[in-house]
């Protein structure tokens, strides 16, 4: 339980809650897409750091290697970093349809345009 | 960014270089890093080089919109459609040691063929979300 | 030794591109400091031995991400608007949350441990066998093509339905303003 073994995880959760707290807090839906994205960055920084053996080099059999990182993260992070970058094309085209129907991508001021309907 | 000549240049020059290095990703992908998908964005992202800097009117010229919605389709059935024909040789779904003599040349077919698709239409999809957010600006 | 130096000095660069992030109301440079995070976190993960994630990483974040996201700022609108209140309560939020997360790595084996849980049971498996069972020196183009195929195929059906989805919103004619005809209403 020592800090220098824990340290990393640490910092990933300082990264982790940066971009929560952009999502959480920033008005601009723009800015909370990049937020998420960051979020989604530091989740897959502490799972690859989870998968990393001391002394271990990457995944590929070759000649004289007998040690390695553990493969099976690194194969769910490529899928959540393609999936990622999926639902993040998503989220931009919907603010983009949104600012032509609003005229605006603030999220206070379409909720102000909404409730004057 | 047409009239820049420097940009109009090196992007003639780099473009087919993206391209080899796309396809060497695509099918390195068994022997280092690499593989389907990383292939399919680097290929993407000649196209979108393209589109930056001589317009997206020659992007579209270059890549016609029913290219793009083949190549969509098309990987994805890809995928699919070899687990369908493993299930007829006999396997189950995706079991690529029905598709030839030995389990490891099956093996090696299916993931070739596999990575093929993941490749096409990850690309496709890539240039054609790019046209959709560039083609919405006003003219 | 030198490993876990590049190691802190680069999570130590993330930190401030993401705290500079946050701070930051232009959001032109918002996206570009994004840019800068997903590079460094490519070349964490490279430091990390996971060379297949860092190449994915600094192809779609950095590519595809910051191009997509420049091209919404070039359509929504360059500048946040400042808040009108301080935000204390995602501040508690946020920090409540960070605290159970950090309680929660207490429990956790060390970094780099390998006695880990996770390097058990099936990893071992795939390792030793795959050169037997299939014969190509990527583990993780094995384990993703083969041994996880299934996973692969929901993983392209989900950028196929994003595709199909962008297509659907934002279409892929050009948008020309439409004038309306004698007799026509504006649209």
């Amino acid at each position: 339980m020592s800090a220098a073994g824990l340290y990393n995880y640490w910092i990933v959760i300082l990264l982790m809650m940066a971009g929560f707290y952009v999502v959480i807090s920033s008005g601009n839906l723009v800015k909370k897409i990049v937020g998420l994205n960051l979020f989604q960055a530091s989740v897959f920084i502490l799972y690859i750091s989870m998968g990393k053996v001391a002394g271990g080099s990457a995944p590929i059999l070759r000649e004289g290697v007998t040690q390695f990182s553990n493969p099976l993260p690194h194969v769910l992070i490529l899928t959540a970093i393609v999936v990622g970058v999926a639902t993040t094309a998503l989220g931009l085209a919907l603010v983009v349809r949104i600012r032509e129907a609003y005229g605006t991508a603030e999220e206070d001021e379409i909720h102000q345009q909404d409730e004057s309907l | 960014m047409r009239d820049n000549p420097v940009l109009r240049v090196v992007t003639k020059i780099t473009l087919p270089l993206i391209f080899l290095f796309a396809l060497y990703v695509q099918f390195h992908g068994d022997f280092g890093p690499g593989g389907g998908f990383q292939a399919g964005v680097i290929f993407a992202a000649g196209f979108i080089l393209y589109g930056l800097v001589f317009g997206t009117e020659a992007l579209r010229a270059a890549v016609p919109a029913a290219v793009l919605r083949l190549g969509i389709a098309l990987g994805l059935m890809l995928y699919a459609g070899v687990g369908v024909v493993t299930l007829g040789l006999g396997g189950e779904y995706l079991a690529y040691g029905t598709l030839a003599h030995t389990a490891a040349h099956g093996q090696h077919l299916g993931i070739f063929l596999v990575e093929l698709g993941v490749g096409v239409t990850v690309a496709a999809v890539m240039v054609a979300v790019f046209l959709a957010f560039a083609g919405r600006a006003d003219p | 030794m030198l490993i876990e130096a590049i190691n802190i000095v680069l999570l130590g660069m993330l930190a401030v591109t993401a705290l500079a992030a946050i701070r930051l109301h232009d959001l032109f440079a918002v996206v570009m400091l994004f840019g800068i995070y997903s590079l460094l976190a490519a070349v964490v993960f490279v430091v990390l031995d996971a060379v297949d994630v860092a190449f994915t990483e600094a192809a779609v974040g950095v590519g595809i991400s910051t191009v997509l996201m420049l091209a919404t700022i070039g359509l929504a609108g360059r500048h946040e608007k400042r808040p009108a209140h301080r935000p204390l309560l995602p501040l508690l939020v946020v920090v409540v949350t960070g605290a159970a997360l950090v309680y929660g790595t207490l429990d956790m084996p060390h970094f780099g441990d390998p006695n880990a849980p996770v390097h058990q049971h099936v990893v071992p498996r795939y390792l030793q066998r795959s050169a037997d069972e299939i014969g190509i020196p990527n583990v993780v183009t094995n384990i993703l093509a083969s041994y996880r195929g299934y996973d692969t195929l929901g993983e392209l059906t989900v950028i196929f339905t994003a595709g199909v989805g962008v297509l659907a919103l934002l279409g892929l004619r050009r948008r020309r303003r439409e004038r309306p005809g004698p007799g026509q209403s504006p649209p």
